[in-house]
């Protein structure tokens, strides 16, 4: 992907932290994931960017959520969780078993050596 | 031609029982979504790696640069960095999430410093930024330590015959953070602009940092 492509719209998520020249900011590698996941899902189609704001705002504004916005980016995740979850890509329990599984992966995972799920010592597998 | 340090950090007092690297939740469950939509085939992840790649080298903190920037107008602070890089980073107000222990190594005309890894969790982004997908290919690790001259030349930095190139392997305990020589003709600018001057490449040692008329 080049940087002349025309920005995402996803880049108009309201609250998106920005830097001056109005490209999206991430304090930390796993958000830009998250951003670059959600981006990606959205061009193949697999929702509208109406649904995407519509799952965002719902979790910016539940409850509990830090006024200062520095939870933006957990608040994101759990908006991308909540949309594969209703639209049938995926259950809650799923991620959650993986998410153990991919922390247990890492801490068996000596330095120096990619960081994989077969890594984790309790996954079932042939 | 190339020293390989393997330093291990052993020269602070730490126990060696916890583990070498660690997800958090969020680390964690971005890729548990990412390994599932995978599976299913709804991702590429080439894809992902391109998206992040385009914000990657002009996002994220740049708090590397301001550290490298003061060193260079402020000879106690760079001496302190040399002695003692994680107290003089941590008085700029740049702590690692991990408490990583940071190490700064200064290029010279006669050294060049190269950090290598990782394949694992032990880059340091909070004063790097966002590290480099390709930092992350086995490919660049095992060819940076074997040739390190050709690694450069990749990255379009030739150096001289005589400068000899030094490879750093970052630990889960200690990290790098290269000092780049500053450019001859920047005496008058003051540390925000030579912030702006130092690239996150240069700070790992794949980049040398080029006075402003040089820059295209």
């Amino acid at each position: 992907m080049s940087l002349c492509e025309p920005r995402s719209v996803l880049t108009q998520s309201p609250g998106l932290p920005k830097s001056a020249e109005g490209d999206p900011v991430f304090p930390e590698p796993w958000m830009a994931e998250a951003f670059a996941l959600t981006v990606h899902l959205h061009e193949r189609g697999l929702f509208a960017w109406s649904e995407w704001a519509g799952a965002l705002a719902t979790e910016v504004h539940r409850p509990g959520r830090a006024e200062d916005g520095s939870d933006y980016f957990e608040c994101w995740v759990a908006a991308l969780s909540a949309l594969l979850v209703r639209l049938g890509v995926m259950h809650e329990a799923d991620i959650a078993r993986l998410q153990a599984s991919w922390q247990r992966a890492a801490e068996a995972t000596p330095h120096g050596q990619p960081i994989e799920l077969a890594n984790d010592p309790e996954r079932q597998g042939c | 031609m190339a020293d390989h340090h393997h330093h291990h950090g052993h020269d602070h007092d730490q126990g060696h029982d916890h583990p070498e690297n660690h997800y958090s939740d969020m680390q964690a469950r971005v890729k548990a979504l990412e390994s599932l939509l995978s599976e299913k085939g709804l991702i590429d992840p080439a894809a992902i790696d391109a998206i992040v790649e385009t914000y990657e080298t002009r996002v994220g903190p740049r708090n590397g640069a301001k550290v490298v920037a003061k060193a260079w107008s402020d000879p106690a602070f760079a001496d302190w960095l040399k002695r003692d890089a994680t107290a003089a980073i941590a008085s700029l107000g740049f702590t690692g999430r991990q408490g990583e222990h940071m190490r700064a190594v200064f290029n010279t005309p006669d050294i060049h410093n190269l950090v290598v890894c990782t394949l694992c969790s032990c880059y340091p982004w909070s004063v790097l930024g966002l590290p480099p997908v390709w930092y992350k290919a086995p490919a660049y690790r095992s060819r940076a330590v074997i040739d390190p001259r050709g690694v450069l030349a990749e990255f379009g930095v030739a150096l001289p015959e005589q400068t000899r190139i030094r490879v750093w392997d970052s630990t889960a305990e200690l990290r790098y953070l290269v000092i780049p020589e500053r450019p001859a003709g920047t005496e008058h600018l003051d540390d925000e602009a030579l912030a702006d001057l130092v690239s996150r490449d240069a700070m790992i040692g794949t980049g040398v940092v080029r006075a402003p008329e040089e820059q295209a």
